[in-house]
């Protein structure tokens, strides 16, 4: 029997024909050019999904090359308005790894409700997510009320519709299960309203949260805080911007404090695996001891 | 340089619907000093935990699911975690959310094509059994960039459509069953492994 076969559809990265040392020459003089021009600072971002981001980028502008891309972004804003989106990864979803959520409620929530007040520093935020997925379990828990989540991305197009709590309803089921299996105590649907298309999240969760811009590559800390969520993050830095983040962490960390990674991240590889004790086997939440 | 050419840097394997027993028959039929950093890409549900540990049942190599950054280490089996794509930096397993590529994360063209770009000729690519066409374009990157490409004979595979689609995007691959996939690798170790040797001295 002959299977029929479609022709699967070539995927966005460098052209076979493409010499990749000079490919390396053009990415570092595209970032370099980045970096100088706009002060985003894209150069120490984990090569190979890097470059796949730029490709895609070129094909969907229909240039043919990375040298075309830089003058392109370095005369036209808006162009780089667009790479700024297509280099900040920003998949995300509420209560994405319930089990983490779970994890924190019954570890982290009963030292947290010890103190008079809890500062969360959530890095990274994205669209905003997993900060209405800790304000909802810190309502539940009866400890939003002294609590303050500050919610930082480099990309400030991703800030507003954090902001603006509008997420696509056909998610709504998703999260619900998310919402359930993380450990929820209350109807998800609760939390926010439907219209049409829509799910807008009530505002009273908003209410404790501060949004703004910060950019874990050249900014440093601006406070000291009890709890610092960082998932999925880093995992688009190189090793040695991997630890300098891990050292603006370690400092911007209360002794005792807690830091919670995504679920394939690891202190491993960092000389601060030392200072942390991991707070359960499965997840990666770090309680800093030292 | 012939010795030198003998050398693999990873042997990267790509499976879908049927994965998991193909996967198990090819990893117990490697010997127990295989080398060549081995890393799979098996499409399965996000959910889906612990097949690495399914996987440790099958095999004396050591199989870990891979984290962000882990070092490629010899005699080593990595599986792509589930929900997240699966690359290589020089060394490294790299990993990233970006969005699905081919209805699938992880994607296994993501993921030749990674090794592909960084080993070039030494990345071996091998396709198994499934029932989408993902992996045909990062085995036949894999060819471009000079390394070697094993497909699963699909008429032994227990979804042929994968393989197939693998072998007709790339006419070179050579196409084996499971257990000459097995002794192909083991005999391609064998070599790198005699290369590394004289390498040394």
């Amino acid at each position: 029997m002959v299977v029929p076969v479609k022709r699967p559809s070539p995927l966005p990265d460098t052209p076979a024909t493409y010499a990749r040392s000079l490919e390396r020459i053009e990415v570092d003089l595209l970032l370099e050019g980045i970096y100088r021009h706009y002060g985003f600072d894209f150069r120490s971002y984990a090569y190979s999904s890097l470059k796949r981001r730029l490709w895609k980028r070129i094909f969907a502008e229909g240039l043919s090359s990375i040298s075309e891309l830089q003058s392109r972004v370095l005369h036209d804003p808006n162009m780089m308005e667009k790479l700024l989106l297509d280099l900040s990864i920003n998949v995300s979803a509420m209560f994405r790894d319930p089990a983490f959520y779970k994890c924190f409620r019954e570890k982290v929530v009963p030292v947290l409700r010890t103190y008079p007040f809890i500062r969360v520093w959530h890095a990274g935020c994205s669209t905003g997510e997993e900060v209405y997925s800790m304000a909802i379990l810190l309502e539940e828990e009866g400890l939003y009320e002294r609590a303050r989540i500050y919610a930082t991305d480099i990309n400030e197009v991703v800030l507003q519709t954090a902001r603006n709590g509008i997420y696509p309803a056909e998610r709504m089921q998703e999260y619900t299960q998310n919402y359930l299996r993380a450990g929820g105590t209350s109807a998800f649907s609760e939390y926010y309203t439907a219209k049409y298309d829509a799910a807008i999240f009530s505002e009273a969760l908003r209410r404790n949260v501060v949004y703004s811009q910060h950019n874990l590559v050249t900014d440093r800390s601006f406070s000291e805080f009890n709890v610092i969520l960082c998932r999925n993050v880093m995992i688009y830095f190189d090793r040695p911007l991997q630890e300098r983040v891990h050292t603006l962490f370690y400092e911007s960390l209360v002794p005792f404090g807690y830091l919670g990674l995504g679920s394939k991240e690891s202190l491993r590889f960092s000389k601060y695996e030392a200072c942390y004790e991991q707070v359960d086997e499965r997840e990666k939440l770090y309680r800093r001891t030292q | 340089m012939t010795a030198v050419k003998e050398g693999f840097d990873i042997v990267a394997v790509g499976a879908s619907a049927g994965g998991f027993d193909a996967l198990c028959t090819l990893l117990a039929r490697l010997p127990a000093d295989f080398e060549i950093p081995i890393a799979i890409v098996q499409h399965r549900a996000k959910e889906s935990e612990g097949l690495a540990g399914l996987l440790q049942d099958c095999t004396r190599l050591r199989v870990l699911e891979a984290e962000d950054k882990e070092t490629l280490e010899r005699g080593t089996i990595y599986v792509a975690p589930p929900d997240y794509h699966m690359l290589v930096e020089e060394g490294t397993l790299a990993l990233s959310t970006e969005g699905l590529v081919g209805y699938s994360r992880p994607s296994i063209d993501v993921f030749f094509e990674s090794c592909a770009d960084v080993y070039g000729p030494r990345a071996i690519g091998v396709v198994l059994t499934g029932a989408n066409a993902d992996g045909a374009n990062g085995l036949k990157r894999i060819v471009e960039r000079g390394g070697q490409a094993l497909v699963q004979d699909p008429r032994t595979a227990e979804v042929s459509v994968m393989p197939a689609s693998a072998q007709r995007l790339v006419p070179r691959a050579r196409v084996l069953t499971l257990e000459e996939i097995a002794a192909h690798l083991a005999e391609r170790d064998r070599l790198h492994r005699r290369s590394q040797r004289s390498r040394v001295s």
